[in-house]
C-alpha cells in the first residue's frame, strides 16, 4: 500500500517536469501562431490601407486636373463668338435627371459596400449591378445631349466656349465610362473568385472613384450648367 | 442575419473582423443621411434658378456646391480627422488649396488681362453688358 503511494508519487513528480515543458511549449507554440495571426492581419490592414491611400492621392490629382479644366471653363465661358450661349443651349430638366442618375448611382454604390462589408456576395454585385445601369444612362443622356448640340452646329469647334464645355463635361463623362468598365470587371471577378482580400480592396477603391465622380459632377452641374443659365 | 452583419461591421469591436470593419466599414445610416442631404441640396439650386429667382441666384448656387461637396466627403467618402485618416485629409486640404489657387488664379489674371488689353476688353465689356 505504501509502497504503491511511493510510486506513484515518484512517477507524478518525474512526470511533472515534463509535463511542464511540455505545456510551455505548447504555451510558447500557441503564442508564436497567436503573433503570426495578428501580424498576418495588420499586415492585410496595411496594405489595404496603403493601396487606398495611393488611390485617394490618384484621386487628388484627378481633381487638380479637373481645376484645371474648371478654370479654363470659367475663363471662356463668356467667349461665344456669336455662337449660342449657355442659357440658350441648355436644358435644366434633363441636366436634373442626370444629376439623379448619378446620385442614386452613388447611393446605391455605398450599399455595394455595406453589402461587401457584411460577407454578402450575392447582394454585393446586386448593388453593383444597379450602380452599373444608373451610370449607364448618365452616360447615354450626356451622349445623347452631346450628340444633339453638334447636330444643331453647336459643337467643341465652334467657339472657345464650346470647346471648354465639351473638354470639361466630357472628360467628366470619360471618367464615369472608365467607372463603369472598372464595375463590369469587379463584377466578374467577385462572381468568379468571391469577396477575396484583393477584392474588396478593389472594391473599395472602385467605390472611392465612383463618389468623387459625383463630387465633380456637382461641380459640373453647378458652375456649367446653373451659372450658365442663371446668368 | 444582414442587419446583424452590418451592425457588427459598423461598430462591432469584435476581435479581427471588428477591427477590419471599422477601418473602413461605414454604417448604413451614413449613406442615408447623406443621400437625403444631397438631394436637397441638389434641387434647391435648380428650384431657384429654374424659377428665375433673380437676386443673389450665384453667390446661392456657389454656396448649396459648396455644402453639397462636403457632405459628399463626410458622408459617402467617409474622410474624418482620425488618426487612421490623417494622410487623406492632409492630401484633401492641400488640393482644395490647390484648387482654389487655379481657380481663384486664373480668373484673376485673366481677368485683370481683358481689363488691359482695349480692343479685346472693349468687345468682352459691350458682350457682358448685352448680356
Amino acid at each position: 500500500m505504501s509502497n504503491e503511494t511511493l510510486l506513484m508519487q515518484n512517477g507524478a513528480a518525474a512526470l511533472k517536469p515534463g509535463y511542464a515543458d511540455h505545456a510551455a511549449d505548447a504555451l510558447r507554440g500557441l503564442r508564436q501562431a497567436g503573433d503570426a495571426v495578428d501580424f498576418q492581419v495588420e499586415h492585410h490592414h496595411d496594405v489595404a490601407s496603403t493601396i487606398q491611400l495611393g488611390f485617394w492621392i490618384y484621386l487628388m490629382s484627378d481633381c487638380l486636373l479637373f481645376s484645371g479644366l474648371f478654370a479654363t471653363y470659367a475663363v471662356l465661358h463668356g467667349h461665344t463668338a456669336g455662337g449660342p450661349s449657355g442659357a440658350q443651349l441648355f436644358d435644366l430638366p434633363s441636366v436634373l435627371t442626370e444629376t439623379m442618375f448619378l446620385l442614386f448611382s452613388s447611393f446605391t454604390c455605398g450599399l455595394a459596400t455595406l453589402a461587401m462589408n457584411a460577407n454578402n456576395r450575392n447582394a454585393t454585385v446586386g448593388w453593383l449591378g444597379v450602380t452599373f445601369l444608373l451610370g449607364a444612362g448618365f452616360v447615354t443622356m450626356e451622349v445623347r445631349e452631346f450628340a444633339h448640340m453638334v447636330a444643331i452646329g453647336a459643337g467643341p469647334s465652334h467657339s472657345a466656349f464650346l470647346s471648354s464645355f465639351f473638354t470639361l463635361v466630357a472628360t467628366h463623362g470619360l471618367h464615369v465610362t472608365c467607372g463603369l468598365i472598372f464595375m463590369i470587371v469587379m463584377m466578374v471577378a467577385v462572381l468568379r473568385k468571391g469577396l477575396t482580400e484583393t477584392n474588396r480592396a478593389r472594391l473599395n477603391c472602385l467605390s472611392l472613384f465612383w463618389h468623387f465622380l459625383d463630387i465633380i459632377w456637382v461641380g459640373v452641374f453647378s458652375l456649367v450648367y446653373l451659372f450658365g443659365v442663371a446668368h | 442575419m444582414n442587419v446583424a452583419n452590418e451592425a457588427l461591421a459598423g461598430h462591432g469591436p469584435h476581435g479581427a473582423h471588428g477591427a477590419h470593419g471599422s477601418g473602413h466599414g461605414p454604417s448604413q445610416k451614413q449613406y442615408i443621411i447623406g443621400f437625403v442631404l444631397a438631394i436637397l441640396l441638389t434641387a434647391v439650386p435648380f428650384a431657384l434658378v429654374m424659377g428665375h429667382s433673380g437676386i443673389g441666384t450665384g453667390v446661392l448656387i456657389a454656396a448649396f456646391a459648396v455644402a453639397q461637396i462636403v457632405v459628399h466627403v463626410v458622408y459617402f467618402l467617409h474622410v474624418n480627422s482620425s488618426q487612421e485618416q490623417r494622410w487623406n485629409l492632409t492630401a484633401l486640404l492641400y488640393t482644395v488649396l490647390m484648387v482654389g489657387i487655379i481657380m481663384i488664379g486664373s480668373l484673376w489674371i485673366m481677368h485683370h488681362l481683358y481689363s488691359t488689353m482695349t480692343p479685346g476688353a472693349m468687345h468682352h465689356m459691350v458682350w457682358s453688358a448685352k448680356h
